[in-house]
């Protein structure tokens, strides 16, 4: 055989090889991180008052959170009421909020009022809380307007 | 509430087509390529042999669709891949040995990718029948002594056989009758996996209690160190009385490993690497057999043994460097020169033709079968469940490890085979096998729990379901 055509066989199945690869590995990525990235898009617009909150944060972070709202994750649309108390999140039944989901453990964390703030805690996850782009390691506060990451699920306390 | 979205555990029947038919579009591709390497007219066998295989791969595709839905779309394409690519090489093998008989005049030795063809037929056939038999795999669990007895009584069955039947090349892990062998360690491999995860389900807590804490390590009371004691016996065992330092190596690997998944005390780790330490040290000063292995792996170029003891390593070391990085392409290099380059020396092969980035891509596969493995056995919902899981994932990974390690020098050479990869009945069906209780799990553990039928009232509680 020629030399260029061995040549380019051989490229060829190292690519497919590769190939198999990378698409195996965008499967699991695809499996962990939602489907498609336009869906991650999507909710952007509904965040966009997010600055102007931000705006003022003086006056926000005096108002005690009143909710908690589901803004991303199977759950997306829905809210709890903050009351006295405790919130559990996980994927036990008994959970206050009871996530379907691979990555969220049976009792994950859990949202607890302190006086007028609420502390959330990571009740020893495997995959952990994410609160701000920060994992959550003992019971941190959580403000009106901050983000908590659950597995696929994003919460947000509201006023 | 139900319709809100769709659940995490929704079915991905796409992707797995979409990989199967990359994978099977590479296994094709690598087959005519090897083909024109050694003949210019299209190859007969691309449409029988190659239409036999797709309509395989679809089958076994349609029975996890069927029977286990809501399973993995990576872990079926990536053994279809392998099995393929395996076919591929197998064929090549001998392809280059008929040659080399037709040089010498002399008849060629049976053609071994038809055979394993056969069983890789009688493997997915197989998989299927544990997919269909197997709804639930916590019916296994009551299996547990059952898979116990079965295990053990496969795995000393060699040693008790006469020589004649048990022994080929020196080790004595087979069951021969006429034209029939048989390797029962690897089916073997899959009994005590389930009887190692029924068994601890029921002891973890006892093996759990802390005993001592010696250097912030809290060691297990003296009492419970037992099991471990039996299981580091019967490898011994094993080792002595079949030479079989692979399946030894495994089998006590396995047990250490799930021993640690289901108690979550490192100090396990801790005695089962020095019982390994010890085991290692004595059978090197004792068993010949493993002095004159680790003096291979030492010392592979010496001239006293390169032309017999350490030729077949010698020889795949040569091939793996004259890969390089890229290989010198399908049927282009000479791996036929290393002795059972189609069973312990798959590696070495794929290391050859196909290089470094060839064999990565590959080790990369197992990577995902094992992590999709390990990510199926968090999510199940029950204990038995989630060991079951860890022990098949981690089995295949310290398997890959010990065969690939030894082709490549990075420990000795044990003769394990590549799953899926290497010529072997026993090893490919008990692969396909296990690859179907993987499946079973990851079906579980990714299933949306069934609703419960008293639901308490939403508003009342806050309960929110899916």
């Amino acid at each position: 055989m020629p030399v260029a055509v061995v040549f380019l066989l051989r490229t060829v199945v190292l690519i497919l090889l590769w190939g198999f690869v990378i698409a195996a590995v965008v499967a699991v990525r695809n499996d962990i991180f939602g489907p498609k990235p336009k869906k991650e898009r999507a909710p952007r617009p509904a965040r966009a008052p997010r600055p102007a909150r931000q705006a003022k944060p003086s006056k926000k972070a005096v108002l005690p959170p009143a909710r908690v709202a589901v803004i991303d994750g199977p759950l997306a649309g829905m809210s709890v009421a903050l009351s006295s108390l405790p919130i559990t999140i996980g994927r036990a039944d008994d959970s206050t909020i009871a996530i379907n989901d691979d990555y969220v453990s049976s009792h994950h964390a859990r949202l607890v009022p302190n006086g007028a703030v609420w502390l959330l805690e990571d009740l020893g996850s495997t995959n952990g809380t994410v609160l701000d782009a920060a994992k959550v390691s003992g019971p941190t506060e959580v403000h009106a307007g901050s983000q908590i990451r659950i597995g696929r699920t994003v919460l947000e306390l509201q006023p | 509430m139900t319709d809100l979205a769709r659940p995490i555990g929704s079915r991905r029947h796409g992707t797995e087509v979409a990989l199967i038919g990359f994978g099977l579009v590479l296994t094709m591709f690598a087959f005519t390529s090897v083909s024109a390497a050694y003949s210019s007219k299209f190859p007969s066998g691309i449409v029988s042999d190659g239409l036999g295989f797709i309509a395989l791969a679809g089958v076994a595709h349609l029975a996890v669709r069927k029977f286990a839905p809501y399973a993995d779309p990576v872990l079926l394409p990536s053994a279809v891949m392998l099995n393929g690519l395996g076919l591929v090489l197998i064929h090549r093998l001998d392809l280059a040995s008929a040659s080399r008989a037709k040089g010498a005049g002399v008849s060629a030795g049976t053609a071994a990718a038809p055979l394993q063809l056969v069983w890789t037929v009688i493997g997915v056939a197989l998989f299927i029948a544990v997919l269909v038999v197997v709804r639930d795999h916590r019916r296994l669990e009551s299996l547990t002594y059952t898979a116990m007895a079965g295990g053990l009584a496969l795995l000393v069955l060699p040693a008790l056989l006469p020589a004649s039947h048990s022994t080929v090349n020196g080790a004595r892990i087979w069951i021969r009758f006429g034209g029939f062998s048989f390797q029962p360690g690897e089916i073997a491999k899959i009994a005590l996996e389930v009887f190692f995860a029924g068994y601890l389900v029921r002891k973890r807590d006892v093996l759990a209690l802390a005993g001592r804490r010696i250097l912030g390590l809290t060691l297990p009371r003296g009492r419970d160190l037992g099991p471990v004691l039996v299981a580091w016996g019967a490898s011994l065992l094993i080792l002595t009385r079949e030479s079989d330092l692979g399946s030894s190596l495994l089998f006590f690997g396995i047990f250490v490993a799930m021993l640690y998944v289901a108690t979550e005390r490192r100090s396990w780790l801790v005695i089962g690497l020095g019982l390994f330490v010890v085991g290692s040290l004595l059978a090197y000063a004792v068993i010949g057999h493993v002095h004159d292995r680790v003096q291979i792996w030492l010392h592979p170029l010496d001239p006293k043994t390169i032309t017999d003891q350490s030729y077949q390593l010698a020889q795949g070391l040569f091939g793996q460097a004259t890969g390089g990085i890229f290989g010198t392409g399908l049927g282009q290099g000479r791996p036929d020169l290393v002795p059972f380059a189609n069973t312990d020396f798959i590696a070495s092969t794929i290391a050859e033709e196909l290089g470094l980035a060839g064999l990565m891509a590959v080790l990369v596969v197992y990577l995902l079968i094992v992590m999709r493995g390990l990510r199926a056995a968090i999510g199940t919902r029950d204990d038995f469940g989630k060991l079951l899981g860890a022990g098949l994932a981690f089995g295949l990974a310290l398997q890959v490890f010990v065969q690939v390690g030894g082709v490549t020098r990075l420990i000795p050479l044990t003769g394990l085979t590549l799953p899926f990869l290497s010529y072997g009945g026993s090893s490919l069906v008990s692969n396909w096998i296990l690859l179907a209780l993987l499946l079973r799990i990851s079906d579980a553990s990714r299933r949306p729990a069934p609703p419960r039928p008293d639901a308490p009232d939403e508003a009342a509680t806050m309960a929110i379901r899916l």
